[in-house]
């Protein structure tokens, strides 16, 4: 993987296959904790799953239970010391829906909520929140952007650089 | 023993009342397809609430057509995992109620474990051990079923389910909805060799399945091509990408029967439905002299007379659930 470019919140890794994306996720991970939201974008395929299952192994969830997609079950909730609530909005295509959802419990709660086509919930996001951008054209290979709103965030992005840069 | 089984754990509220584990005496189901279809999928809080409104009429008409009482019943079974939580917690909290009530034994069912305890409604001369497929849009599994109720996990999706693969490479060729049947469709007056995409078969021996990947592989193949793809083109496609998913499972479903010695293979689940899977199945079969059993189409979309089946099973055994059990939405077989 590599760092491509960075500002003062944001930086664009890229990866070379879906192994590299989930070190990617991992990383992040490490630097999450209860109340944390993470909004990932990106067409179908373009590595948000797999990006999760390296948040996941970052939290420390055992691997018991593999992370697979929540496109069927809309969330899917992973125990830990700190658990996951992995949401897939795919299927929801009216927006307003979203509401009821009960997202406040899970956004706010004692765990990590990361949220696939978040997009369609970016108006009901909290001011601070970690945005995850995907990018792919005719391979394996992804540009990822990772933005942080917020200084919680903010912060965050600064240790993933340098710990990138190390 | 007559058993009431309660299944809430998507779309479809069902009850059924099922003798002996084996006699379906009733099996209703009220579906939300039509509920959900103007919001483009499954919609949480309103099968929640749709649950609510169908569940104490759906139970009624399943005791009404069995021609049963509640204080014919000797067991109450309901689904707790794995599904969307609000929804399974309806059937949960009514199956608890009633239980309570009628002070009547009470076990919770693995949906999963309910698609495989479905093939024994269909077949009387069905025995343990064989080898189950379970394949739908959520969920993509093998088990080495030992006995009724003894079900060890041989390996499972990573990623996607194979009907999730198929719903969202049907969404990419914007064929609508349900993909699934479009795909199978589409591919009969097809070319399933146009185009050779991979097969996800991760390790040799592993019985695990992967889909993520070769859905990117089509999509991107999709984007390659630069143009939007003729209705041939779209026919081959889909025809080359179910070969790819058709092959994979009938592959890693005989393969485990070989690394377990046995010769039978039960396949459930909506994509059991597939007539490709199917076709193929039973050719392998033959060719193996093997035996393959299907559920019929009702018995592979959910439905509550397999809950009932495979609580059967425990409440014979003397399993009780206590009455603080919980919903999961992920929730692996034990």
């Amino acid at each position: 993987m590599e760092l491509l470019a960075e500002d003062s919140d944001f930086i664009i890794v890229k990866t070379d296959n879906p192994e590299e994306t989930e070190e990617v996720g991992k990383f992040l991970g490490m630097h999450l904790g209860p109340g944390d939201i993470v909004s990932l974008i990106g067409e179908l395929g373009s590595g948000k799953t797999c990006f999760t299952r390296g948040i996941a192994c970052g939290l420390g969830i055992e691997e018991s239970l593999p992370i697979v997609s929540p496109t069927f079950t809309l969330i899917n909730e992973y125990p830990g010391k700190t658990p996951l609530f992995h949401f897939d909005l795919y299927r929801l295509d009216d927006s307003e829906r979203v509401f009821d959802l009960g997202y406040r419990e899970y956004f706010h709660g004692k765990g990590v909520a990361v949220i696939e086509w978040g997009e369609k919930v970016a108006h009901l996001l909290p001011d601070e929140y970690c945005l995850v951008l995907f990018f792919s054209e005719f391979d394996e290979r992804r540009e990822i952007k990772i933005k942080g709103q917020g200084k919680r965030f903010i912060d965050i992005i600064k240790s993933l650089s340098k710990f990138l840069k190390d | 023993m007559l058993v009431l089984g309660i299944e809430s754990s998507c779309d479809e509220t069902a009850a059924a009342v099922v003798k002996d584990g084996r006699t379906i005496l009733s099996d209703v189901v009220a579906s939300q397809d039509e509920v959900h279809k103007n919001y483009g999928g499954v919609v949480p809080e309103l099968a929640s609430r749709h649950h609510i409104e169908n569940i104490t009429p759906v139970i009624s008409a399943a005791l009404e057509q069995a021609k049963t009482s509640l204080a014919d019943l000797d067991g109450i079974a309901v689904t707790q995992g794995p599904g969307l939580v609000g929804s399974l917690l309806v059937g949960l909290s009514v199956a608890k109620a009633m239980a309570y009530v009628l002070g009547l034994p009470l076990v919770g069912v693995n949906h999963v474990e309910g698609h495989i305890a479905g093939a024994f409604l269909e077949n009387d001369d069905l025995r343990c051990p064989f080898i189950a497929l379970v394949v739908s849009g959520g969920h993509t599994s093998i088990y080495e079923v030992r006995g009724q109720g003894e079900n060890v996990l041989l390996g499972q999706t990573r990623d996607d389910a194979a009907g999730e693969a198929f719903d969202k490479v049907a969404k990419f060729l914007k064929l609508g909805y349900p993909g699934g049947i479009i795909i199978d469709r589409l591919s009969r007056n097809a070319n399933r060799k146009a185009f050779a995409f991979p097969r996800p078969w991760i390790t040799s021996g592993s019985l695990d399945f992967s889909f993520s990947g070769l859905k990117t592989a089509v999509i991107t193949f999709i984007k390659k091509m630069n143009h939007e793809p003729t209705a041939q083109e779209i026919n081959d496609i889909a025809a080359s990408f179910q070969e790819a998913v058709v092959d994979v499972l009938v592959g890693k479903a005989f393969l485990a029967a070989e690394q377990k010695g046995l010769n039978k293979i039960v396949v459930c689940g909506g994509v059991a439905s597939n007539q490709r899977l199917r076709e193929r199945l039973h050719e392998e079969a033959k060719k193996r002299g093997a035996a393959v059993f299907i559920p019929s189409p009702h018995l592979c979309t959910d439905n509550a007379a397999m809950i009932a089946a495979a609580g059967t099973y425990y409440l014979e055994r003397g399993v009780r659930a206590p009455l603080n059990l919980n919903a999961y939405s992920r929730l692996p077989i034990v």
